[in-house]
């Protein structure tokens, strides 16, 4: 036979944790009461009103003893480290009082209970079975359960046996016993939980948004500070330097010297459209997926066919989401598939955008190998998109984007 | 050969919207003799300068205030579908193939032209552009062509390597006395070289550089 020792433990270690809750919640409700006025019993009532929460995460524990699914911890991190600010972040959650009240009813009602459950089960059968003991031991009678006088053997053998038989009752007994106070546990632990978490998802996906919103808005200035800055000088020096060659006499030192001078200036220029594009290409502000597409397709090493079907202007996040997918996706054909061609498709259906990038190259990408992948897919994860990959060694790879997202009033302008 | 004579003094209307550049601008047309008639900052005053001067040619830049996208292009777009043949010369930061076709289309694609901003520099093909697209030329930068030409692979891989280049200086605007100078062959040799890549492009012949420009332009484009 084999003993319920789980539904024992949990309902012993539930009745002394009760016991000692009880204890600190009792000193400390008295001595901060009576230190209030001195005001060192204000931390003392503070850490009263706290004590839910260690007392909940213990519970929470206790509960794997039954049921190995965990309860989640409802409370969220504090924004900076130090007891002031845990215990700020702790006062404004809503699971902190519910965990105080938890912990309350459980200091007061529960533990006596629990206790009287275990000790109930083990203790009864015990006393019947000790009758013809202390039948024996007393000489004259024995009281079991102080319930009447056992004067004969006959009787007091017939209450060991009963005790025989209750003990396995009684022991299989507390397993419902303690699945009940489990299940009270767990629908006060997590009551209300589901709609907070609901809140916070909610509250971090906007986050997430307006982070991602903020980044690209930041590229932009970026990019408008760039052209405006540095490369209007720089073209402006290239044109001054235009000018004094024509002053300087034909194969002089000096106009040799101006004419590597302008070169260098040329490629600095060249290198800084490669940076600004790479930052945020004007093209996709302008004149939106389809030609940015275009013109990556026509920057790549490889051929790419591009054609996508769009009715118009998609927010500015999908756009740069997918155009920076899409130019990753070029490059990475481009440096591994040993693809001979690329064709990247895509439309949207009123509600969401997708786009493919097919190669017809060696397969075998791996999203789990290399971060560009997985760089890729946080892009799109952040517009609330989906990135699919099938890439079967020997190829072909498609990849496919789809993002959620309505169109802006703006008509594309078509060539 | 007797030295091309100078060609006459241009009224042009510049727009850019960074002085520093204005001011080059402006300081190296004089140079040549040209006069700037208005020099402006963003598209609106663009567009009343040119209704003010009615002037020779127009030299834009493609972004400018208050949207800082692709205003200028587009004022370019519009006066040209007001003012039918107004030459106007797209000065971009950024090789893009869908200003160049934009500008291509307006009008019947002579007395335009797109080039990169850094070709300011190289002051006297600058020159020649502006000379070019005021005398109702085909003007487009040799970066776009070069984009052009590395998109399609087909039928361009039956052209020799002389004929290739000879098709990237046809597309970008050059006249046949032009190629031959700058290839340092006949005239007769240059015309050859037309003929043979007009017939294997499956294109019309013809004598008019901007209409030959244009038919290649438009397969490059295809």
């Amino acid at each position: 036979m084999r003993i319920p020792w789980r539904p024992a433990a949990y309902l012993l270690s539930g009745g002394l944790t009760g016991a000692a809750a009880f204890t600190v919640m009792l000193l400390l409700a008295a001595s901060g009461t009576a230190l209030a006025p001195v005001l060192v019993g204000l931390p003392l009532l503070a850490a009263l009103a706290l004590s839910g929460v260690p007392y909940a995460a213990v519970e929470r524990r206790r509960l794997r003893l039954l049921d190995p699914e965990p309860v989640a911890d409802p409370h969220r991190d504090p924004d900076r480290t130090g007891i002031t600010a845990w215990a700020r972040t702790r006062f404004a959650e809503r699971a902190t009082w519910q965990e105080l009240g938890y912990a309350v009813l459980a200091a007061t009602v529960l533990w006596p209970l629990e206790l009287l459950a275990v000790g109930g089960a083990f203790a009864v059968p015990a006393d019947l079975l000790a009758t013809p003991l202390l039948l024996a031991a007393d000489g004259e009678q024995a009281n079991p359960l102080k319930l009447h006088a056992v004067t004969g053997y006959p009787a007091a053998l017939a209450c060991a046996v009963a005790g025989l038989l209750l003990l396995p009752a009684l022991l299989y007994a507390l397993g419902p016993v303690a699945g009940a106070r489990a299940a009270l546990a767990r629908w006060l632990l997590t009551a209300g939980g589901t709609a907070e978490l609901a809140a916070r998802v909610t509250e971090l996906t906007t986050s997430r948004a307006r982070l991602a919103a903020a980044f690209d808005a930041e590229r932009r200035r970026i990019e408008r500070d760039l052209h405006d800055g540095a490369q209007q000088r720089l073209v402006a020096l290239s044109l001054t330097l235009g000018l004094a060659r024509l002053d300087a006499p034909d194969g002089s030192p000096i106009a040799d010297r101006l004419a590597k001078a302008q070169a260098e200036a040329g490629q600095v220029l060249e290198s800084l459209r490669e940076l600004i594009n790479g930052i945020h290409p004007q093209v996709l502000t302008d004149r939106g997926l389809p030609d940015a597409l275009a013109d990556a397709a026509d920057r790549s090493p490889i051929p790419v066919r591009t054609r996508l079907d769009l009715p118009g202007r998609l927010p500015e996040s999908a756009e740069s989401a997918a155009y920076f997918v899409v130019c990753e996706a070029l490059a990475n054909a481009a440096k591994h598939s040993g693809a001979s061609g690329v064709t990247v498709t895509g439309g949207h259906d009123g509600s969401r955008l997708t786009v493919e990038i097919r190669d017809d190259g060696r397969g075998g990408a791996d999203a789990a190998r290399g971060t560009g992948l997985t760089g890729l897919a946080d892009r799109v994860a952040v517009v609330d998109g989906t990135l699919t990959l099938a890439s079967p060694a020997g190829g072909p790879t498609l990849l496919r984007v789809e993002i959620p997202c309505t169109l802006r009033s703006l008509p594309l302008r078509s060539e | 050969m007797h030295p091309p004579l100078p060609p006459p003094p241009l009224r042009i209307v510049l727009a850019e919207d960074s002085v520093l550049l204005r001011e080059g601008l402006v300081g190296l047309l004089a140079r040549f003799g040209h006069e700037t008639v208005a020099a402006v900052g963003d598209a609106d005053a663009l567009e009343a300068a040119v209704a003010e001067h009615g002037p020779d040619i127009v030299v834009t830049d493609v972004r400018m205030p208050p949207g800082h996208s692709d205003e200028g292009l587009r004022a370019a777009l519009r006066m040209r579908e007001n003012r039918p043949g107004l030459p106007v010369l797209v000065l971009s930061q950024y090789v893009q193939r869908s200003y160049a076709a934009e500008l291509l289309d307006s009008g019947d694609g002579t007395a335009v032209g797109y080039l990169l901003k850094d070709r300011v520099g190289h002051v006297e093909d600058f020159l020649d552009a502006v000379i070019r697209v005021a005398a109702g030329g085909t003007v487009i930068d040799p970066e776009v062509v070069r984009h052009l030409l590395a998109r399609r692979r087909d039928p361009l891989q039956r052209l020799t390597a002389r004929e290739r280049e000879v098709l990237a200086l046809m597309a970008e605007g050059h006249s046949n006395a032009e190629l031959s100078r700058r290839l340092s062959v006949t005239d007769a040799a240059v015309g050859k070289h037309i003929g043979n890549i007009l017939m294997k492009l499956d294109l019309p012949p013809a004598q008019e550089t901007h209409r030959r420009v244009l038919a290649v332009l438009t397969y490059l484009r295809r």
